[in-house]
Protein backbone atom coordinates (compact mmCIF):
# COMPACT_ATOMS: atom_id res chain seq x y z
CA UNK A 1 0.00 0.00 0.00
CA UNK A 2 2.86 1.90 0.70
CA UNK A 3 3.48 2.85 -3.15
CA UNK A 4 0.13 4.93 -3.13
CA UNK A 5 -1.69 7.54 -1.09
CA UNK A 6 -5.21 8.29 -0.30
CA UNK A 7 -6.64 11.64 -1.78
CA UNK A 8 -9.50 13.15 -0.75
CA UNK A 9 -11.38 16.36 -2.12
CA UNK A 10 -14.82 17.69 -0.14
CA UNK A 11 -17.22 20.35 -1.21
CA UNK A 12 -19.66 22.15 1.29
CA UNK A 13 -21.86 24.79 0.62
CA UNK A 14 -21.86 27.41 3.48
CA UNK A 15 -25.41 28.60 5.87
CA UNK A 16 -23.17 32.13 6.02
CA UNK A 17 -20.33 33.91 4.69
CA UNK A 18 -17.84 32.98 7.03
CA UNK A 19 -17.46 36.23 8.50
CA UNK A 20 -20.83 35.86 9.73
CA UNK A 21 -21.48 35.47 13.90
CA UNK A 22 -23.38 32.53 13.17
CA UNK A 23 -20.17 31.22 11.53
CA UNK A 24 -17.81 31.73 14.25
CA UNK A 25 -17.76 28.65 16.09
CA UNK A 26 -16.83 26.99 12.68
CA UNK A 27 -13.85 29.54 12.35
CA UNK A 28 -12.55 28.98 15.90
CA UNK A 29 -12.16 24.82 15.04
CA UNK A 30 -9.78 25.69 11.97
CA UNK A 31 -6.76 25.99 13.51
CA UNK A 32 -6.94 23.05 16.37
CA UNK A 33 -8.25 20.82 13.70
CA UNK A 34 -5.95 21.40 10.98
CA UNK A 35 -2.96 21.35 13.64
CA UNK A 36 -4.76 17.73 14.54
CA UNK A 37 -4.52 16.83 11.26
CA UNK A 38 -0.86 17.92 10.35
CA UNK A 39 -0.03 16.04 13.47
CA UNK A 40 -1.83 13.09 12.43
CA UNK A 41 -0.40 9.60 11.98
CA UNK A 42 -0.49 8.82 8.34
CA UNK A 43 -0.61 12.69 7.02
CA UNK A 44 0.49 13.60 4.20
CA UNK A 45 -0.56 16.64 2.42
CA UNK A 46 -3.28 19.14 2.67
CA UNK A 47 -4.25 21.99 0.28
CA UNK A 48 -3.40 25.69 1.58
CA UNK A 49 -4.12 29.19 -0.42
CA UNK A 50 -0.53 30.21 0.28
CA UNK A 51 -1.25 33.30 2.49
CA UNK A 52 -3.87 31.52 5.31
CA UNK A 53 -3.04 27.91 6.50
CA UNK A 54 -6.07 26.65 4.79
CA UNK A 55 -8.29 26.44 1.70
CA UNK A 56 -11.20 28.99 2.46
CA UNK A 57 -9.93 31.48 0.29
CA UNK A 58 -10.14 28.62 -3.04
CA UNK A 59 -13.53 28.95 -4.22
CA UNK A 60 -14.03 27.38 -7.48
CA UNK A 61 -17.67 26.59 -6.84
CA UNK A 62 -18.83 30.05 -6.42
CA UNK A 63 -18.54 32.51 -3.35
CA UNK A 64 -20.54 29.92 -1.13
CA UNK A 65 -18.89 26.43 -1.88
CA UNK A 66 -15.72 26.20 0.68
CA UNK A 67 -13.62 23.06 -0.07
CA UNK A 68 -10.81 20.63 1.41
CA UNK A 69 -8.03 18.44 -0.23
CA UNK A 70 -5.90 16.38 1.28
CA UNK A 71 -3.55 13.38 0.97
CA UNK A 72 -3.09 10.17 3.48
CA UNK A 73 -1.27 7.22 3.45
CA UNK A 74 -3.97 4.68 4.25
CA UNK A 75 -7.57 4.25 4.36
CA UNK A 76 -6.74 3.77 8.02
CA UNK A 77 -5.07 6.81 8.54
CA UNK A 78 -7.81 9.09 6.84
CA UNK A 79 -10.50 7.08 8.77
CA UNK A 80 -8.83 7.86 12.42
CA UNK A 81 -8.36 11.15 11.37
CA UNK A 82 -11.88 12.13 9.92
CA UNK A 83 -14.15 9.90 12.25
CA UNK A 84 -12.03 8.77 15.43
CA UNK A 85 -10.82 12.21 16.62
CA UNK A 86 -12.38 16.08 17.48
CA UNK A 87 -12.74 16.35 13.45
CA UNK A 88 -16.01 13.96 14.01
CA UNK A 89 -17.73 16.36 16.58
CA UNK A 90 -17.27 19.22 14.04
CA UNK A 91 -18.83 16.46 11.25
CA UNK A 92 -21.39 15.43 13.97
CA UNK A 93 -22.47 19.74 14.23
CA UNK A 94 -22.21 20.22 10.04
CA UNK A 95 -25.65 20.93 9.41
CA UNK A 96 -25.46 24.02 11.70
CA UNK A 97 -22.62 25.48 9.26
CA UNK A 98 -23.47 24.10 6.14
CA UNK A 99 -26.24 23.44 3.47
CA UNK A 100 -27.41 19.74 2.71
CA UNK A 101 -26.52 18.94 -1.00
CA UNK A 102 -28.07 16.39 -3.22
CA UNK A 103 -24.86 15.35 -4.99
CA UNK A 104 -21.76 13.31 -3.73
CA UNK A 105 -19.90 15.98 -2.08
CA UNK A 106 -16.62 14.06 -1.00
CA UNK A 107 -14.50 11.89 -3.24
CA UNK A 108 -11.44 9.79 -2.90
CA UNK A 109 -9.21 8.26 -4.65
CA UNK A 110 -5.50 6.71 -4.81
CA UNK A 111 -2.38 8.48 -6.43
CA UNK A 112 1.02 7.62 -6.92
CA UNK A 113 3.11 7.60 -3.57
CA UNK A 114 5.01 11.54 -3.61
CA UNK A 115 2.52 12.98 -6.42
CA UNK A 116 0.55 16.27 -4.87
CA UNK A 117 -3.02 15.94 -6.84
CA UNK A 118 -4.35 19.27 -8.89
CA UNK A 119 -7.03 20.74 -7.95
CA UNK A 120 -8.46 20.30 -11.45
CA UNK A 121 -7.72 16.46 -10.54
CA UNK A 122 -9.85 16.45 -7.61
CA UNK A 123 -12.89 18.46 -9.41
CA UNK A 124 -12.61 15.73 -12.47
CA UNK A 125 -12.47 13.05 -9.76
CA UNK A 126 -16.10 14.67 -7.71
CA UNK A 127 -17.83 15.10 -11.27
CA UNK A 128 -16.96 11.28 -11.69
CA UNK A 129 -18.47 10.40 -8.78
CA UNK A 130 -21.12 12.27 -9.01
CA UNK A 131 -21.74 11.07 -12.55
CA UNK A 132 -21.10 7.08 -12.02
CA UNK A 133 -21.34 6.95 -8.48
CA UNK A 134 -18.47 5.23 -6.89
CA UNK A 135 -15.73 3.16 -8.92
CA UNK A 136 -12.19 2.32 -8.97
CA UNK A 137 -11.02 5.74 -10.05
CA UNK A 138 -13.15 7.76 -7.86
CA UNK A 139 -15.06 6.33 -4.80
CA UNK A 140 -16.32 7.10 -1.16
CA UNK A 141 -15.73 6.09 2.07
CA UNK A 142 -18.88 3.60 1.96
CA UNK A 143 -18.06 2.05 -0.96
CA UNK A 144 -14.16 1.77 -1.20
CA UNK A 145 -11.66 0.34 -3.49
CA UNK A 146 -8.11 -0.70 -3.00
CA UNK A 147 -5.32 0.62 -5.43
CA UNK A 148 -5.87 -2.39 -7.81
CA UNK A 149 -9.19 -1.60 -8.27
CA UNK A 150 -10.63 -4.34 -5.79
CA UNK A 151 -13.74 -3.51 -3.63
CA UNK A 152 -12.67 -2.81 0.13
CA UNK A 153 -14.54 -4.88 2.32
CA UNK A 154 -15.08 -3.33 5.24
CA UNK B 1 -17.04 -20.39 10.83
CA UNK B 2 -20.45 -20.62 11.63
CA UNK B 3 -22.20 -18.25 14.57
CA UNK B 4 -23.87 -20.95 15.99
CA UNK B 5 -20.99 -22.89 16.30
CA UNK B 6 -19.12 -19.73 17.51
CA UNK B 7 -21.28 -18.69 20.25
CA UNK B 8 -22.12 -22.59 21.29
CA UNK B 9 -18.26 -22.55 21.97
CA UNK B 10 -19.21 -20.24 25.02
CA UNK B 11 -21.17 -22.48 26.64
CA UNK B 12 -18.67 -24.29 28.94
CA UNK B 13 -18.35 -22.38 32.00
CA UNK B 14 -14.33 -22.18 32.09
CA UNK B 15 -14.51 -20.93 28.39
CA UNK B 16 -16.77 -18.37 29.14
CA UNK B 17 -14.89 -17.12 32.41
CA UNK B 18 -11.53 -17.23 29.73
CA UNK B 19 -13.82 -15.25 27.21
CA UNK B 20 -15.10 -12.69 29.40
CA UNK B 21 -11.86 -12.33 31.12
CA UNK B 22 -9.49 -11.58 27.80
CA UNK B 23 -12.52 -9.49 25.68
CA UNK B 24 -12.41 -7.17 28.96
CA UNK B 25 -8.74 -6.18 29.01
CA UNK B 26 -7.40 -3.12 27.12
CA UNK B 27 -4.18 -5.16 26.57
CA UNK B 28 -3.63 -8.67 24.85
CA UNK B 29 -3.90 -11.80 27.49
CA UNK B 30 -1.38 -14.86 27.64
CA UNK B 31 -2.04 -17.75 29.14
CA UNK B 32 -1.11 -17.52 32.52
CA UNK B 33 -2.63 -14.30 33.34
CA UNK B 34 -5.96 -15.55 31.59
CA UNK B 35 -5.60 -18.90 33.56
CA UNK B 36 -5.51 -16.99 36.94
CA UNK B 37 -8.30 -14.86 36.24
CA UNK B 38 -10.70 -17.68 35.92
CA UNK B 39 -8.92 -19.95 38.14
CA UNK B 40 -7.62 -22.92 36.06
CA UNK B 41 -4.81 -24.67 35.40
CA UNK B 42 -2.71 -23.11 32.21
CA UNK B 43 -2.69 -26.12 30.23
CA UNK B 44 -7.00 -26.16 30.30
CA UNK B 45 -6.81 -22.23 29.92
CA UNK B 46 -4.40 -22.80 26.96
CA UNK B 47 -6.98 -25.42 25.41
CA UNK B 48 -9.85 -23.30 25.74
CA UNK B 49 -8.40 -20.18 24.33
CA UNK B 50 -7.17 -21.85 21.10
CA UNK B 51 -10.98 -23.64 20.93
CA UNK B 52 -12.18 -19.79 21.14
CA UNK B 53 -9.70 -18.73 18.56
CA UNK B 54 -10.68 -21.49 16.58
CA UNK B 55 -14.28 -20.76 16.58
CA UNK B 56 -13.39 -16.67 15.62
CA UNK B 57 -14.36 -15.32 19.22
CA UNK B 58 -10.97 -14.39 19.91
CA UNK B 59 -7.59 -13.72 17.76
CA UNK B 60 -3.93 -14.92 18.80
CA UNK B 61 -1.10 -13.24 18.30
CA UNK B 62 2.71 -13.75 18.52
CA UNK B 63 5.01 -11.05 20.58
CA UNK B 64 8.22 -11.39 22.36
CA UNK B 65 7.54 -9.60 26.24
CA UNK B 66 8.72 -6.07 26.40
CA UNK B 67 12.14 -5.46 26.49
CA UNK B 68 13.25 -8.86 25.58
CA UNK B 69 14.43 -8.99 21.89
CA UNK B 70 17.81 -10.58 19.77
CA UNK B 71 19.12 -14.12 20.36
CA UNK B 72 18.06 -15.52 24.02
CA UNK B 73 15.13 -13.82 24.19
CA UNK B 74 13.15 -16.75 24.20
CA UNK B 75 10.13 -17.27 21.95
CA UNK B 76 7.36 -15.13 21.65
CA UNK B 77 4.36 -15.54 23.67
CA UNK B 78 1.17 -16.36 22.72
CA UNK B 79 -1.39 -13.43 23.56
CA UNK B 80 -4.99 -13.28 22.95
CA UNK B 81 -7.51 -10.70 22.16
CA UNK B 82 -10.84 -10.53 21.33
CA UNK B 83 -11.92 -11.01 17.89
CA UNK B 84 -13.14 -7.63 15.69
CA UNK B 85 -15.81 -10.17 13.90
CA UNK B 86 -19.20 -10.04 15.23
CA UNK B 87 -21.51 -12.92 15.58
CA UNK B 88 -25.46 -12.50 15.74
CA UNK B 89 -27.86 -15.63 15.86
CA UNK B 90 -31.42 -15.06 15.64
CA UNK B 91 -34.15 -17.67 15.73
CA UNK B 92 -36.59 -17.41 13.73
CA UNK B 93 -33.99 -15.19 11.07
CA UNK B 94 -34.13 -11.53 11.46
CA UNK B 95 -32.60 -8.85 9.92
CA UNK B 96 -32.71 -5.44 11.63
CA UNK B 97 -29.25 -4.21 10.70
CA UNK B 98 -30.45 -4.43 6.89
CA UNK B 99 -33.42 -2.33 8.08
CA UNK B 100 -30.95 0.10 10.38
CA UNK B 101 -29.11 0.90 6.98
CA UNK B 102 -31.49 1.95 4.94
CA UNK B 103 -33.30 4.37 7.80
CA UNK B 104 -29.83 5.90 8.45
CA UNK B 105 -29.57 6.39 4.70
CA UNK B 106 -32.93 8.09 4.27
CA UNK B 107 -31.88 10.45 7.55
CA UNK B 108 -29.62 11.18 6.41
CA UNK B 109 -30.58 12.06 2.43
CA UNK B 110 -33.58 13.88 3.95
CA UNK B 111 -31.58 15.76 7.02
CA UNK B 112 -33.20 14.80 9.69
CA UNK B 113 -30.12 14.84 11.88
CA UNK B 114 -32.04 17.30 14.51
CA UNK B 115 -35.13 15.01 14.89
CA UNK B 116 -32.91 12.09 15.30
CA UNK B 117 -30.78 13.79 18.05
CA UNK B 118 -33.93 14.99 19.72
CA UNK B 119 -35.41 11.37 19.75
CA UNK B 120 -32.29 9.76 20.37
CA UNK B 121 -32.25 12.14 23.89
CA UNK B 122 -35.87 11.35 24.86
CA UNK B 123 -35.40 7.60 24.75
CA UNK B 124 -32.18 7.86 26.61
CA UNK B 125 -34.07 9.95 29.32
CA UNK B 126 -37.03 7.30 29.61
CA UNK B 127 -34.41 4.50 29.57
CA UNK B 128 -32.27 6.20 32.22
CA UNK B 129 -35.31 7.15 34.48
CA UNK B 130 -36.69 3.45 34.10
CA UNK B 131 -35.76 1.09 37.12
CA UNK B 132 -32.71 -1.14 36.26
CA UNK B 133 -33.49 -4.47 34.77
CA UNK B 134 -31.89 -7.43 36.82
CA UNK B 135 -29.27 -7.42 34.14
CA UNK B 136 -27.87 -3.95 35.50
CA UNK B 137 -28.03 -5.09 39.09
CA UNK B 138 -25.57 -7.90 38.25
CA UNK B 139 -22.28 -6.76 40.47
CA UNK B 140 -19.68 -5.54 37.65
CA UNK B 141 -16.31 -7.40 37.62
CA UNK B 142 -13.43 -6.70 40.53
CA UNK B 143 -11.01 -5.83 39.09
CA UNK B 144 -10.32 -3.56 41.23
CA UNK B 145 -8.16 -0.63 39.09
CA UNK B 146 -11.61 1.45 38.39
CA UNK B 147 -12.52 2.48 41.62
CA UNK B 148 -12.57 6.29 42.30
CA UNK B 149 -11.20 7.82 45.92
CA UNK B 150 -13.74 9.72 46.65
CA UNK B 151 -17.37 8.68 48.20
CA UNK B 152 -19.81 11.47 47.42
CA UNK B 153 -19.95 11.71 43.59
CA UNK B 154 -18.86 7.82 43.58
CA UNK B 155 -22.32 6.61 44.11
CA UNK B 156 -23.73 8.13 41.29
CA UNK B 157 -20.62 7.23 39.27
CA UNK B 158 -21.33 3.50 39.93
CA UNK B 159 -25.19 4.14 38.46
CA UNK B 160 -23.60 5.56 35.54
CA UNK B 161 -21.32 2.73 34.92
CA UNK B 162 -24.04 0.52 35.77
CA UNK B 163 -26.33 1.57 33.03
CA UNK B 164 -23.15 2.08 30.36
CA UNK B 165 -22.82 -1.47 30.95
CA UNK B 166 -26.11 -3.20 31.07
CA UNK B 167 -25.98 -1.18 27.55
CA UNK B 168 -22.91 -3.14 26.27
CA UNK B 169 -20.50 -0.31 26.28
CA UNK B 170 -17.80 -1.97 28.31
CA UNK B 171 -17.26 1.20 30.37
CA UNK B 172 -13.65 1.39 32.01
CA UNK B 173 -12.61 4.48 34.22
CA UNK B 174 -9.32 6.89 33.57
CA UNK B 175 -8.76 9.37 35.91
CA UNK B 176 -11.67 11.71 36.55
CA UNK B 177 -13.87 9.98 33.59
CA UNK B 178 -15.62 7.08 32.04
CA UNK B 179 -14.81 5.76 29.12
CA UNK B 180 -16.49 3.10 26.67
CA UNK B 181 -14.52 0.16 25.07
CA UNK B 182 -17.24 -0.78 23.01
CA UNK B 183 -19.47 0.78 20.52
CA UNK B 184 -23.11 -1.42 20.71
CA UNK B 185 -23.65 0.59 17.18
CA UNK B 186 -20.44 -0.51 15.54
CA UNK B 187 -21.12 -1.68 12.08
CA UNK B 188 -23.68 1.03 11.63
CA UNK B 189 -21.23 3.69 13.09
CA UNK B 190 -18.66 2.80 10.68
CA UNK B 191 -20.92 3.48 7.90
CA UNK B 192 -22.60 6.33 8.84
CA UNK B 193 -20.14 7.73 11.41
CA UNK B 194 -21.48 11.52 12.18
CA UNK B 195 -25.07 10.39 12.30
CA UNK B 196 -25.25 7.31 14.14
CA UNK B 197 -22.33 8.92 16.27
CA UNK B 198 -24.63 11.88 16.85
CA UNK B 199 -27.29 9.85 17.91
CA UNK B 200 -25.00 7.94 20.59
CA UNK B 201 -23.97 11.21 21.98
CA UNK B 202 -27.75 12.37 22.23
CA UNK B 203 -28.78 9.03 23.58
CA UNK B 204 -26.53 8.99 26.69
CA UNK B 205 -26.77 12.82 26.91
CA UNK B 206 -30.78 11.69 27.82
CA UNK B 207 -29.48 8.71 29.19
CA UNK B 208 -27.63 10.85 31.99
CA UNK B 209 -30.14 13.10 32.05
CA UNK B 210 -33.01 10.51 33.59
CA UNK B 211 -30.38 8.77 35.63
CA UNK B 212 -30.68 12.07 37.59
CA UNK B 213 -26.87 12.36 37.23
CA UNK B 214 -26.32 15.89 37.28
CA UNK B 215 -22.57 15.67 37.88
CA UNK B 216 -21.97 13.77 34.98
CA UNK B 217 -21.25 15.25 30.99
CA UNK B 218 -21.36 13.06 27.80
CA UNK B 219 -18.79 14.53 25.56
CA UNK B 220 -17.60 13.43 22.04
CA UNK B 221 -13.94 12.38 22.23
CA UNK B 222 -13.20 9.66 20.01
CA UNK B 223 -10.44 6.91 19.48
CA UNK B 224 -9.88 4.55 17.19
CA UNK B 225 -11.48 1.11 18.47
CA UNK B 226 -13.21 2.81 21.05
CA UNK B 227 -16.68 4.00 21.59
CA UNK B 228 -17.01 8.02 20.70
CA UNK B 229 -18.55 9.15 23.53
CA UNK B 230 -16.63 10.21 27.19
CA UNK B 231 -18.46 10.85 30.54
CA UNK B 232 -16.68 13.25 32.30
CA UNK B 233 -17.39 13.84 35.68
CA UNK B 234 -17.60 17.26 37.24
CA UNK B 235 -16.72 16.17 40.74
CA UNK B 236 -13.63 15.31 39.29
CA UNK B 237 -12.44 18.15 37.80
CA UNK B 238 -13.05 20.66 40.33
Amino acid sequence: MTDHHLAQFNVARLRAPLDAPAMAEFLALFPPINALADSAPGFVWRLTDGEADDATSIRPYGDDVIITMSVWESREALWDFTYRSAHLDALRRRREWFLRMAEPYVVLWWVPAGRIPSLEEARERLERVRRDGPAPEAFTFRQMYDPVGDLVQI
Amino acid sequence: MDDVEAIAALQDPVRRRLYEYVAGQAHDVGRAEAADAAGVQRTLAAFHLDRLTEVGLLEAVFRRPAGRTGPGAGRPAKLYRRSAAERVVSVPPRDYRAVAALLAEVVETVGGEEVLERLARVHGRSAGAAPPEAAQAEPRPEDGTGAAPDGAGDEVGDRVEAALAARGYEPYREGGRLRLRNCPFHALAAEFPPLVCGMNLALLEGLVEGLGATGVVARMDPRPGECCVVLDSKNNES
